[in-house]
């Protein structure tokens, strides 16, 4: 007996409701979770609680400081993870040919993108908040963080350096640029989009990491002021408030603050990046 | 007649991964005049143009012997600049290739790489090297849209006038109207005719018919050697070597 075999048209009908219900159900579950947590949370968002500082551990009160902490953080993370990031993008697609040294790095880099973010806090609590004096700080929390997104920002620019046509290389050079002319004017406005996505991915990750952070930058509720006092990011408070039974009110309402910002921070830069790129490079 | 030639090149030869690509080629190329170098492909052609700008330089694994002399000077002088070498011999891709920034910007982009130029130098640069190229009329009014915007044959053309606005001494053409319609290629030869009264062509045209066309001198190159150069009336009316006849006649290719 011939085993059945289902006609092209049937398969070719199968393949696709099955590729259907797979790209359905992930954005399905993806709904669901941020539906899910903005109809918890968006009740306890009001003014007051963006704009008060936490007390009674976080029971009462708002959220301020640790908004505030966590752009701090994020905002140091990506200060310096960005340009040693895209400078090692540009040394391994430009400047050097495949050697034992770009396959070093580009393995060390790949390594670190592996490693679970707590490793990365416990190497930022033993080696910056113990070793180098930081104490529990931003600056600490910003620095392992920046270790911690540095792979990311490194391969994505790195892809994006490398999928610039060389034909645009060539008619730069053959007007008479130099290495670094055709490397600023047309190269990086080339791959400027896909660089832009691996930092708003490490944003991302910047916003939403509790591990690295806890151990690094501490999990203080007052406005920070400086970049060496300690502070709580919202994803920790998020952490402590759900795990030790605090309030989960104020928790999902954090969590729903999350999700916008992300959303916001994902929203427009993509329209900054869509803007600069219609004045020039549209197609 | 000496005085004319504007390059010479000299025994020269040209290794690419150890596989020798050009034979000892040695030619003058006269200023004013268009000089094609045809023959099928695979003859080195590409190679040779370059060689002119030493653009091979961005490729690894390349060795040249022999030299090439631009008004009795070798372009491989340690002392000499690649940048302004290449400023002086334009080059035209055989793929369109306009970055992908503004019509302006493209072809000011070869003058804002030296020194510091006022705007309105810049723009009287970019709006004379667009008349020289053919193309003004067609783009004056939206200097601004993206290069990419434009079709085929005007994307060539803002490649010639990017080249212009280097003002140089030579322009490169290599297989320039390939990927052209009829119309593009003629508008594109009429304005070599023009240009060359003030510039040394070099091209490498995309079949025979071109280079008949348009040459004023031909050289026919065969698997990296050259085989016969000579005027356009030589090589093309009564070619010495009997594969050059056979090529041109169609006979291979």
């Amino acid at each position: 007996m011939k085993p059945m075999k289902p006609s092209a048209r049937t398969s070719e009908y199968l393949a696709k409701g099955m590729i259907w219900a797979a790209a359905m159900s992930v954005m399905i579950v993806l709904v669901a979770i941020i539906v899910y947590i903005l109809i918890k949370g968006l009740p306890v968002l009001n003014f007051s609680f963006l704009t008060q500082n936490p007390y009674n551990m976080g029971r009462s009160g708002g959220i301020a400081s640790t908004i505030v902490g966590t752009l701090y953080i994020t905002l140091v993370a990506i200060l310096i993870a960005v340009p040693f990031g895209i400078g090692t993008a540009f040394y391994l697609a430009e400047y050097t040919r495949e050697n034992i040294i770009t396959r070093i790095i580009r393995f060390s880099a790949e390594s670190l993108a592996g490693i679970p973010s707590i490793i990365y806090g416990l190497f930022g609590f033993i080696f910056f908040v113990i070793y180098l004096g930081m104490g529990w700080s931003i600056l600490a929390g910003g620095l392992t963080l920046a270790f911690m997104v540095l792979p990311t920002i490194i391969r994505t620019s790195e892809e994006a350096i490398r999928a610039v046509p060389q034909i645009y290389r060539e008619a730069s050079y053959s007007l008479g640029a130099t290495k670094w002319q055709t490397i600023i004017k047309t190269v990086f406005p080339s791959a400027i989009q896909g660089i832009v996505n691996g930092i708003i991915l490490s944003v991302g990750r910047c916003i939403a990491e509790t591990a690295a952070v806890i151990f690094t930058a501490g999990s203080v509720l007052s406005m920070p002021f400086s970049l060496f006092d300690s502070t709580r990011t919202m994803a920790v408070h998020f952490y402590i408030l759900a795990s030790e039974g605090v309030s989960m009110e104020n928790a999902y309402g954090t969590a729903a603050l999350l999700i916008i910002l992300i959303f916001v921070v994902n929203v427009g830069v993509n329209l900054l990046v869509s803007r600069f790129i219609n004045k020039n490079q549209k197609r | 007649m000496e005085e004319n030639i504007k390059i010479e090149i000299k025994d020269f030869s040209f290794l690419y991964h150890k596989k020798q690509v050009i034979h000892n080629l040695n030619l003058k190329i006269h200023k004013n005049e268009i000089t094609s170098f045809f023959g099928p492909a695979n003859g080195g052609v590409t190679t040779l143009l370059r060689s002119l700008n030493r653009l091979f330089e961005l490729n690894h694994d390349t060795h040249t012997k022999g030299d090439i002399l631009i008004d009795g000077k070798s372009i491989f002088d340690p002392d000499s600049s690649v940048t302004e070498l290449r400023r002086k011999v334009g080059m035209v891709f055989e793929i369109p290739a306009p970055l992908p920034i503004s019509i302006f910007d493209n072809v000011a982009y070869g003058p804002r790489l030296k020194k510091k130029k006022s705007k309105s130098e810049i723009n009287d640069v970019v709006e004379q090297a667009l008349k020289q190229a053919a193309l003004w009329d067609d783009v004056k009014d939206r200097l601004k849209a993206p290069a990419m915007s434009l079709s085929g044959g005007q994307q060539q053309r803002l490649c010639i006038a990017r080249v212009l606005a280097l003002q140089p001494e030579v322009i490169m053409l290599d297989r320039a109207c390939s990927g052209l319609d009829p119309i593009s290629t003629a508008k594109i030869e009429e304005s070599l005719f023009q240009l060359k009264e003030e510039f040394t062509i070099v091209i490498a045209p995309h079949n025979v018919q071109q280079a008949i066309r348009i040459s004023d001198r031909a050289a026919f190159m065969l698997m990296g050697h050259l085989i016969e150069a000579g005027t356009s009336d030589e090589v093309f009316g009564s070619p010495k070597d009997q594969r050059t006849n056979d090529y041109i006649t169609g006979r291979f290719g």
